[in-house]
């Protein structure tokens, strides 16, 4: 007999949540584990495995757990995915391996994302294993940007012996994972744990370095390096387009998350680094970004979080998981709603000018296109806003490598198998090439462009 | 980390320190600038950058100690000690190219990143006109560099301590009133400066470059919190700049961005003097 519902993640509630920064659900003990493990049909066919971006042994990990051999389970993970602590946290499984789980097909799907975390989180508290390394090649690979994607690629190209060279421009490596993810969904000591075993295997990360300036893409491969990854992502925040968009106040969702997470504003004045967040704060968008925007905002204080989106509850492009988290936190969501001004009172913004939004025919994503009612323009007093309507591709490679394949959004084309971009030796992966995607996409990225990379050198 | 090869000081809380960095060193262009962090708790500073020493690696920075991390810098970072990070070259160069007859103008801090653009300018061959100003005499430093650089060169203190008294904008102005035929101008410092020199050359019709030092956070586009309005367009100093047509660019607003956090930043001064004078009793 299968328990039809998942085994539940402890969390901490919500009235306590929103007054730390600390994680949200706290993982499974090891019984509440190998219960869940149990719910497993063991499919010979493993329809998961498929539905999983790096393509983990799934089955096998799960029927190590179920065994209590964690060391073995975390070991099976660690073959196809550098970066489980991470991804058992943040990866959407219900459209990945849990949505084509076979189980699912009648009760919940096996929480395989659970799971995951588990068994990261298992090794962490036990001594870490280090994956094994092949003897040196002698050949050198720079990877340029270190966040999901480089670091993926970074560790999958040290296993095959390559001498790695990470190259990133801010203080810490991470990327987003550091700058954007907020730490109540992804504690940033989980990413560094991450990042120094990739260290222990002998992954070179180079922090403050700026390539495209201090040394462009081709003047490293002039330099003795016989390879380049590309995997600079999505980072350049985009804006409405509306009046009074420059108020103080209104912040990028990149400015708001970075000043918090990055710099720990929320720590200000022990902190260097200030933010202001006011009373009521208006977050525009629907995605995951815009979610951890509006309840960062309630942890630092505000006493009323809004969400502000286009179209229905059902198009929110966020994982259910964080929309759930947020409503239960008290963020209010204000649907079918539509920003075309901001006002400000000397200088600084103090309301949203909305239009109320119907749904029409489906555009060209599928979805039923928002269209204006007329005369139903109202307004939302605010003092600080967040934009989180999506990022367009971070600008230095594209603008200081001139004979880059670009396509007509900016974003560096790349053969979706190899990462191969135009230039010989030069591949690309991640947000950088598909416009802002997921975690789990840009490392199933970065881990295909490994493959092809360590194929073009060993030629 | 990033050694401080030499500090000096320039006047009162003005101070110029060399920084070993040499991949900095190496590429860094007038007008660029590098972004800094003193330790694991500090904020991210944009400073532009004054000089690269390509054989020692050394970048000149010039900073003036306004806000806490700046004032904790002056008093705690020595010749020899270390600075946690430093990122760059950041933002694009300055234009240099051989335009005729230029007017180079600095008002306080701003002298600092307008040396290596008068210095480059001349060397390309351009005539340089310099005029700096400072409130004050000791608040003028660089006269001696931009002497060196400069065709002619005039000083101006608001309070007529030193050179004559008077603004900027007043010698600008009666060059280009003389019909003297100038081809472009650089005017450096803060944004009132800017604006009141951008106000004079626009009548004169003299294409201007300002250089727009916003609030930043990361440097390199992510943020946009150095967005800036050019043109009715916004546009990010870190990486569309931070030099820009002066004629565009809407200085209204550029003041009001700057000033967001005026309140945090004398918080954050009052408690590191608390802190300070708390300290001082302890020893």
């Amino acid at each position: 007999m299968i328990e039809p519902k998942a085994t539940p993640m402890q969390e901490q509630a919500p009235d306590v949540r929103i007054r730390n920064f600390n994680e949200v659900p706290l993982g499974y003990s090891e019984d509440e584990a190998v219960r869940e493990a149990s719910r497993c049909l063991q499919c010979k066919n493993a329809p998961c495995v498929g539905g999983c971006p790096v393509g983990i042994d799934i089955p096998g990990f799960i029927r190590a757990v179920k065994e209590r051999k964690v060391d073995a389970a975390i070991a099976r993970i660690k073959e196809s995915n550098a970066l489980p602590a991470v991804c058992g946290r943040v990866c959407p499984q219900e459209t990945q391996c849990q949505g084509v789980c076979t189980l699912g097909k009648k009760l919940e799907p096996v929480a395989i994302g659970r799971l995951e975390r588990f068994c990261a989180d298992w090794e962490a508290a036990h001594e870490a294993c280090t994956p094994a390394v092949k003897p040196a090649t002698g050949k050198r690979i720079a990877i340029v940007g270190s966040g999901p994607a480089g670091l993926t690629a970074a560790g999958e190209l040290r296993r095959r012996g390559h001498d790695v060279t990470v190259f990133e421009l801010l203080h810490v490596a991470g990327g987003v994972l550091m700058y954007g993810i907020p730490e109540f969904r992804l504690p940033k000591a989980i990413v560094q744990r991450e990042i120094d075993t990739l260290c222990r295997m002998g992954v070179r990360i180079e922090v403050n370095k700026v390539v495209g300036r201090v040394a462009t893409i081709h003047e490293l491969l002039c330099d003795g390096y016989d390879a380049a990854f590309v995997g600079t992502g999505a980072g350049l925040p985009q804006f409405l387009g509306v009046p009074g968009e420059n108020l103080n106040g209104v912040y990028s969702a990149n400015e708001f998350l970075t000043r918090t997470n990055l710099m720990r504003a929320y720590r200000f004045p022990e902190y260097d680094t200030p933010i202001k967040v006011g009373r009521r704060v208006v977050t525009v968008g629907g995605g995951n970004v815009a979610m951890d925007s509006a309840r960062t905002a309630l942890r630092l204080g505000a006493e009323e979080s809004f969400i502000v989106y286009r179209r229905s509850e059902a198009e929110l492009p966020a994982r259910k998981e964080e929309v759930h988290h947020a409503k239960e936190e008290g963020v209010q969501l204000r649907l079918l709603t539509n920003p075309i001004e901001f006002l400000g009172d000397t200088g600084r913004v103090r309301a949203v000018r909305c239009l109320r939004m119907e749904l029409g025919t489906p555009d060209a994503s599928g979805r039923r296109r928002p269209v204006p009612v007329k005369g139903s323009e109202f307004e939302i007093e605010t003092d600080t806003v967040v934009i989180a309507i999506g990022n367009g591709p971070h600008p230095l490679i594209p603008q200081t490598t001139p004979d880059l394949a670009l396509t007509k959004s900016g974003n560096i084309a790349a053969d979706a198998t190899t990462g191969a971009t135009n230039l010989r030796g030069v591949y690309a992966g991640g947000d950088i090439v598909t416009g802002a995607a997921t975690v789990i996409e840009a490392m199933g990225a970065g881990k295909r462009a490994a493959a092809a990379i360590h194929e073009y050198v060993s030629r | 980390m990033y050694k401080i090869l030499s500090k000096r000081t320039l006047g009162p809380k003005i101070r110029e320190y060399v920084v070993e960095a040499p991949d900095v060193a190496k590429v860094g262009k007038a007008g660029q600038f590098v972004v800094l962090r003193l330790h694991e708790r500090g904020e991210r500073i944009p400073l532009t950058i004054v000089d690269c020493d390509r054989k020692t690696g050394g970048v000149t920075l010039v900073v003036q100690e306004v806000g806490k991390s700046t004032q904790e810098m002056g008093d705690h970072f020595q010749k020899g000690d270390s600075i946690l990070d430093v990122a760059g070259p950041l933002g694009l160069p300055s234009e240099i190219e051989r335009y005729g007859t230029v007017i180079c103008i600095g008002g306080g801090l701003g002298i600092a990143p307008l040396y290596p653009i008068a210095r480059d300018l001349k060397a390309a061959g351009n005539e340089v006109v310099g005029i700096l100003g400072a409130r004050s005499r000791d608040l003028l430093f660089y006269e001696d560099r931009m002497a060196a650089v400069c065709d002619q060169l005039h000083i101006m203190t608001d309070d007529g301590t030193y050179g004559r008294k008077g603004f900027v904008s007043d010698p600008l102005r009666e060059i280009l009133a003389s019909g003297r035929k100038v081809a472009r101008v650089w005017a450096i410092g803060p944004a009132i400066m800017m604006k009141v020199c951008s106000g004079v050359t626009r009548e004169f019709g003299v294409p201007t470059v300002v250089s727009l030092n916003s609030v930043m956070i990361d440097g390199t586009g992510m943020c946009g919190g150095c967005r800036v309005q050019v043109g009715g367009e916004a546009k990010f100093a870190c990486v569309d700049g931070p030099e820009f047509d002066a004629h565009k660019v809407d200085f209204d607003l550029l003041i009001s961005r700057q000033r967001f956090y005026a309140e945090e930043e004398k918080c954050a001064v009052e408690k590191y003097l608390a802190d300070k004078r708390g300290e001082g009793v302890a020893r």
